[in-house]
């Protein structure tokens, strides 16, 4: 098979780290060779942070290109429009309506642009854009929104079984929270 | 056992295996979760060492002391550890010792884009490369037993790509060799008749290591398509194989110092056209040139920054694949300094004051980007408070009225001392402001000298800031909190004119740490605020203006107050005396 790459893309603190963390057991799961590549240091200060996850038979680079991603979780909606660029054509994006505003918009010297998602949809990609966090709040906690991503993301591989998932929650996440990172997974999925 | 792991977990892992007893090391992106990692295997000692030289000597004592011992640093890490790597490099050891180094192409947390490789040279000390996290535990392995087997330390280069991907690892058994017995051999001692021979002994050994790399397995030739052959190692290796497959022919290089050059002219002998593909310098390239080959090399590949598969593509005459594209110009999203971070007020006051500000290497470099703009520039490690020092020995009077260094608590340990020494003993009217925020901040919350932890959290001696400045020879030390502004004003402009070289501790801890304390988030009275975006000046992310009224950020606001010494019309009020 050829490899398939997806990225996960928002905001440093948002805990993308995390969701990284659990495709790439799931992968693992699977049997297929898979890299995970993130960037720590300094871009973890609010910034913008990427991870690219690629699996296949067997992966070489550990990045992913413009123009190369099958899919994107986008966790936050100007981070979705940076990263445009590196999706296929026809590839699957899936969009956190989140605002979260950047220093140069705070301060007024930039406008966080309007119509992001018709932009993108009209640029070729498949946009899957929902408010991710009032997801998560209602499954119990804000902070499960990388979880319901990551369910949203489950519905668009479906040859790997959902199981698969639910156990690499079991494994990554600390047990007091799991009941609700599984709630979040359901929510984000079926939302 | 299969596991997807961080590069540097499994060169963590590869440590354990062979046997390492002893690490000592500075935190530094991207090579810090060599050390963090091989400290959750009980059967290795780990420390952090005050800085890289001081790592570097304490695992060759280790290794004088008959155990296997390891190093980990960044690449500017190893400029600090040079001094002592160089003749280490002469006397050599008694057990194996690996120096992980951690390059940063792409600079995506460093000051600058050295190549390290060019140290394996200088040192004449060989270097291993591996190209993904696998390659990373096994070289560990095999660093060792060429360390010992040649009498000589061992890189081990990562970067970035490979540091921070997780690939798959089959992990296995560690195994202990047994520790070698210490004896006192008076040819160690580095000096006339020792160094010659030393050298000697050390151009021989350069020699052998090349005879080692002709024919060992960490270099390997995949012979596909020879129209073209690639001579490559660590990720340009992965790019290339992403994009020609089997349509080309590989020479990968797992050990990059010495090179194997019987094995590099026999390959180019054997393909149509030789391509040379490395990030950063001409390295590779530079020694195929003085075997006399023909190869295309940085004349077709950038030097500067990262590599990627399109970049090769694209280099070598292949199109990108299409893009998806909007009109709209994206804002960009910098790092900033957190909300609550105690840096902040210090920063504020400095930018306020028009000072000019002589900076370092740490999450306060966040103060030079707007709106405080309050660093005029920074070096390195250290740089801030003798830098400082030689600007006010140039500048006079002037200069010591209007500028500061400004260094972190474990900057300042790591290679301030010596600079604020110079001060004190060569008598510049200096101010430096330590800013203490009892964590080493950037690479991700390390323990340091200062902080009374050691790397394990346990407890540890605890270097005493005021007092040490003291018996350095300043009379002027002054404590002050970050968090309230007047006084941090009051203080700064004293010191500034003081007749005298003066150190000023801000003291906060970071409030990323956990266990500091949060205060319920900074309500706004929007019948009182006008609007004026004072307040915005601090440059606090959880702060915007909308509607001509500040709003507050609940999720990251955490209640410092800083905003509110800002708000001349009582706007900003903390939660707990609202309504007053």
């Amino acid at each position: 098979m050829e490899t398939k790459n997806i990225m996960i893309v928002g905001v440093g603190g948002q805990g993308t780290l995390l969701a990284s963390k659990i495709l790439g057991h799931v992968l693992l799961s699977q049997n297929f060779d898979v890299k995970v590549s993130e960037v720590h240091g300094m871009s973890q200060r609010g910034g913008s942070v990427v991870t690219y996850v690629r699996y296949g038979e067997k992966v070489y680079s550990p990045v992913i290109d413009k123009g190369e991603a099958d899919a994107i979780v986008a966790f936050e909606k100007l981070e979705a429009a940076r990263w445009i660029s590196y999706l296929k054509k026809g590839g699957q994006i899936i969009v956190n309506t989140q605002e979260v505003e950047p220093m140069p918009v705070i301060t007024g010297a930039a406008e966080y642009p309007q119509e992001l998602v018709s932009k993108m949809e009209a640029a070729g990609a498949n946009v899957d854009a929902k408010d991710f966090l009032a997801i998560a709040e209602e499954a119990g906690s804000a902070k499960a929104v990388n979880i319901a991503l990551m369910g949203r993301l489950s519905k668009y591989f479906p040859e790997i079984p959902e199981a698969a998932w639910e156990e690499a929650i079991d494994v990554i996440v600390a047990e007091k929270f799991r009941a609700l990172n599984h709630k979040a997974f359901e929510f984000g999925r079926n939302a | 056992m299969k596991e997807l792991m961080l590069g540097n977990k499994a060169l963590a892992r590869g440590l354990y295996e062979a046997g390492c007893k002893v690490i000592s090391s500075y935190p530094g992106t991207p090579s810090t979760e060599i050390t963090e990692e091989a400290a959750l295997y009980d059967e290795i000692y780990c420390e952090w060492a005050p800085n890289e030289k001081v790592a570097m000597e304490v695992a060759h004592g280790a290794s004088l002391g008959g155990v296997r011992s390891a190093t980990a640093m960044k690449h500017v890490g190893l400029n600090v550890a040079a001094d002592p790597l160089f003749t280490i490099s002469y006397q050599g050891l008694n057990a194996g010792l690996v120096v992980c180094v951690a390059d940063d192409p792409g600079m995506h947390s460093s000051q600058n884009e050295q190549d390290s490789r060019h140290y394996a040279e200088a040192a004449k000390v060989p270097m291993l490369e591996p190209a993904d996290s696998e390659e990373a535990r096994v070289f560990a392995k095999r660093a060792y037993e060429l360390s010992e087997k040649f009498n000589t330390p061992v890189f081990l280069k990562m970067c970035t790509r490979v540091a921070h991907s997780q690939s798959v690892v089959n992990t296995e058994e560690r195994i202990v060799p047994e520790q070698v017995p210490y004896k006192k051999d008076p040819t160690k001692v580095m000096m006339t008749k020792n160094s010659r021979d030393a050298h000697v002994r050390v151009e021989q050994r350069t020699k052998d290591l090349i005879a080692f790399a002709e024919d060992c397995d960490l270099n390997r030739v995949e012979m596909g398509d020879t129209s073209i052959g690639f001579i490559t190692s660590s990720t340009s290796y992965q790019y290339a194989k992403e994009v020609y497959g089997d349509n080309a022919s590989y020479l990968k290089l797992g050990m990059i110092w010495p090179l194997p050059e019987k094995l590099i002219l026999d390959f180019a002998e054997h393909v149509d056209k030789v391509v040379v593909l490395e990030e950063l310098d001409p390295f590779i390239e530079n020694h195929c040139r003085k075997l006399g080959l023909e190869v295309v090399g940085k004349e077709t590949f950038p030097i500067c920054g990262e590599f990627s598969q399109n970049l090769v593509r694209t280099a070598l005459g292949g199109d990108a694949p299409d893009e998806l594209a909007i009109a709209d110009e994206i804002p960009g999203r910098p790092p900033v300094m957190c909300a609550g971070c105690p840096h902040r007020g210090i920063f504020y006051i400095l930018s306020k004051l028009k000072c000019m500000v002589y900076g370092d290497i740490g999450c306060y470099t966040l103060g030079a980007v707007a709106p405080l703009n309050a660093m005029d520039l920074n070096v390195c490690m250290g740089a801030s408070c003798s830098g400082l020092h030689g600007f006010n020995k140039a500048m006079g009077e002037q200069g010591e009225k209007m500028s500061v260094g400004v260094i972190g608590d474990s900057t300042f340990i790591h290679s301030g001392i010596t600079g604020i020494t110079d001060i004190a003993y060569n008598m510049s009217n200096s101010t430096v402001i330590i800013l203490d925020n009892s964590i080493t901040g950037m690479t991700g919350h390390q323990q340091n000298p200062t902080t009374g932890k050691n790397l394990r959290g346990e407890p540890a001696g605890k270097v005493n800031l005021e007092a040490l400045c003291a018996a350095l020879g300043f009379n002027r030390v002054t404590v002050v909190d970050p968090y309230d502004l007047a006084e941090v004003e009051r203080v700064v402009k004293e010191e500034l004119v003081a007749e005298e070289p003066s150190i000023i501790i801000s003291r906060r801890p970071c409030v990323m740490i956990k266990g500091t304390v949060h205060k319920p988030p900074i309500k706004v009275n929007t019948d009182k605020c006008v609007g004026c975006k004072m307040c915005m000046k601090i440059g606090c992310p959880a702060i915007s203006v909308r509607d001509k009224k500040a709003v507050i950020d609940t999720t990251l606001c955490i209640g410092c107050e800083v905003c509110t010494q800002m708000c001349k019309f009582g706007a900003l009020c903390p939660a707990a005396k609202e309504g007053r």
